[in-house]
């Protein structure tokens, strides 16, 4: 296990430099001479623009410029907001769990009906279930997200008043951040009912960030258990005479659940492509909505550092798949570590 | 000569009946062709179909529902929006930037990404090593945000939003042609190609690549859909094409305010976004089920 753990951890060595090259590469890129959008329109002398040159270490040669960089990025230094002179870090870190939180609900969500619906359809292939069922997956897979959020809020919100706007909490309550994620964060309040309110903020934007997942999750679900269903211990098992009940759930989903949990992990880079519509939409306060709102603000070193961070959550969450395949299928573990 | 071009034509022909014979037992799948054969029909001839031209303002008539609607009129069929453009136009006129997007993103990616995975593969040493690790730091960020951020160096513009969705797909292209062409490379046919003499391109473009080309269809057709989908994003984000021109993604986004009292102008763009990208998708499990030597068995 040990072993495992440090081949994948020397495998994301190279990813991680390859991200702070292309983060700090960014900067760089960018159209426009940086001291004078530091400057603005006043314009700036010959001398002055040295001294800041220097104050930047934009003297130095590029390589010199990218180990400094590297060097800060190690020591958890991403810069600060020109908008709101706050250090990148402390920013991303606020608003991280409200992203995570809406991450998380979308996912289970996605699970929570994804997963039976496929065993089902794998179940009755062929028929008018199985296809109903994919149809519908399939519609799912090619919905434009931003258009369906606003087409429910459209029929939830304006038309049957059922689900707020936008926001995570109604301005009538006032809960404390403890954890950062509200669910937990009412619950631990006193606030009568502030946890049912921030359970109908939750609704829409977790059914909108959750319908993609959804859809690959059944699809995903219904062929690997196909496969397994053909499997002869799954033939065995069904000889000794055990229902199809325990059959599917004991001996078949364990093993589909290999295939379920490896979409998962591919999971996490298009949850975070998608909350960047679903924030923008339902004014969601979360890293998406803020990393939209600095590359308009041109905010550019938000935008480096919260690139460079959201990579470093995608790298961390398929570390933590890949040590999770291998509790579901010790199989796996034995082979790598062999290689 | 004439014999084996006859040979090679007929060949040609019966693998084409053999997939048509698999992929025509999908229904859905050929609906989902008929469907996108008829946006393409949209998309080319859409000067002479749409009943106005896109830009064109008909003040008087601004935010008419659609025609079936209390109000709406027929000449504006799927209504108007606030400044009295015809929907149906300027829904007509975005097939043809939709398709054009993705038709673009996948031709840039496919090519640059099977060319990338053809070297990786075939060289093999540090050049894989460097081709692969790029390909994975490009992986490690959201093909969206990258995709903004590459924007945001570029500057808004349809073209620029191609070019950046078109590099976030790369990585998918470059890693299924590396891996078919690495089972590929020790084949006897590749082995006896090399021994009478082959070069090394024509070993990689010749005998290889064609073998390679199944899984990178499919991948293709996946990335058509996505890359439309992901244009009208950005479209909608303001980072794609610009207000007036008639993208989908852009015409939703310039009707956002109006979704409480001209909810059409908001609803119409996306479905065409839907069925557009839900008639590829169709296509492209099609072509999956035609194209996987794995289920022809039954």
């Amino acid at each position: 296990m040990f072993r495992f753990l440090i081949n994948r951890l020397m495998l994301l060595v190279p990813v991680f430099i390859g991200v702070t090259v292309v983060s700090f590469g960014f900067i760089r890129v960018l159209p426009g001479d940086p001291v004078e959008i530091l400057a603005g329109e006043r314009g700036v002398s010959a001398e002055k623009r040295a001294e800041i040159l220097a104050n930047l270490g934009l003297d130095k040669p590029i390589w010199q410029q990218y180990f400094s960089y590297l060097s800060d990025v190690l020591h958890g230094d991403l810069g600060v907001s020109v908008k709101t002179n706050r250090p990148v870090v402390e920013e991303f870190f606020e608003l991280f769990p409200a992203t995570a939180e809406l991450a998380i609900c979308a996912i289970i969500f996605a699970l929570i009906i994804g997963v039976p619906a496929g065993i089902i359809a794998a179940l009755k292939r062929g028929t008018k279930i199985d296809q109903g069922i994919m149809g519908i997956s399939l519609i799912g897979y090619s919905m434009p997200i931003f258009w369906w959020g606003l087409l429910l809020i459209i029929l939830f919100s304006n038309t049957l008043n059922l689900t707020p706007v936008s926001g995570r909490l109604s301005f009538f309550f006032d809960v404390d951040p403890v954890t950062g994620f509200m669910l937990i964060d009412t619950l631990l309040s006193d606030e009568k009912g502030s946890f049912l309110n921030a359970l109908h903020h939750l609704v829409l934007p977790t059914v909108v960030l959750g319908t993609i997942p959804l859809a690959v999750i059944a699809r995903q679900t219904r062929s690997a258990m196909l496969e397994v269903l053909s499997e002869d211990y799954v033939r065995t098992a069904r000889a000794k005479g055990l229902s199809t009940f325990r059959v599917v759930t004991i001996h078949a989903l364990r093993n589909a659940m290999i295939t379920v949990v490896t979409v998962i992990g591919l999971m996490v880079a298009i949850l975070l492509s998608g909350a960047i519509l679903t924030e923008t939409i339902f004014g969601w306060p979360g890293i998406g909505k803020w990393i939209i709102f600095s590359i308009f603000a041109r905010d550019y070193y938000a935008v480096q550092g919260g690139l460079l961070l959201i990579a470093i959550t995608i790298m961390t969450v398929n570390l933590i798949v890949d040590l999770l395949y291998g509790f579901i299928n010790p199989r796996i573990l034995h082979q790598k570590n062999k290689s | 000569m004439n014999h084996s071009a006859d040979s090679s034509k007929s060949t040609l022909s019966q693998q084409w009946q053999e997939f048509w014979f698999y992929f025509s037992v999908n229904k859905t799948a050929v609906a989902g062709l008929v469907f996108l054969i008829l946006v393409i029909f949209m998309a080319l001839f859409a000067d002479v179909i749409s009943p106005h031209e896109p830009a064109e303002q008909y003040r008087q008539f601004a935010k008419l529902p659609p025609a079936w609607k209390e109000g709406g009129q027929m000449q504006f069929f799927l209504g108007t929006d606030y400044a009295g453009r015809d929907m149906l136009s300027r829904i007509i006129h975005g097939s043809r930037l939709s398709l054009l997007a993705g038709c673009i993103v996948v031709i840039l990616s496919l090519s640059i990404g099977v060319l990338l995975g053809l070297i990786a593969g075939y060289r093999g040493g540090w050049l894989e090593i460097l081709i692969m690790r790029v390909m994975d730091t490009i992986m490690a960020v959201p093909g969206l945000l990258l995709a903004l951020v590459l924007v945001a160096i570029l500057g808004p513009g349809l073209l620029n939003a191609m070019m950046a969705i078109a590099i976030t797909y790369t990585p998918y292209f470059v890693r299924l042609t590396r891996a078919s062409t690495l089972s590929e490379l020790n084949r006897d046919y590749v082995t006896a190609s090399k021994m009478t003499g082959a070069s090394s391109t024509r070993l990689m473009f010749v005998s290889i690549l064609p073998n390679c080309m199944a899984p990178v269809i499919v991948q293709g057709t996946l990335s058509f859909s996505t890359a439309i989908l992901d244009t009208a994003a950005l479209g909608f984000l303001g980072m794609g094409a610009q207000a007036p021109t008639p993208e989908w993604g852009t015409l939703i986004a310039e009707n956002r305010d109006l979704i409480l009292n001209a909810p059409w102008t908001v609803t119409f763009p996306g479905i065409a976004i839907l069925l557009a990208v839900l008639s590829i998708n169709l296509v492209g499990d099609g072509l999956r089920d035609a194209l996987d030597p794995k289920l022809k068995r039954s």
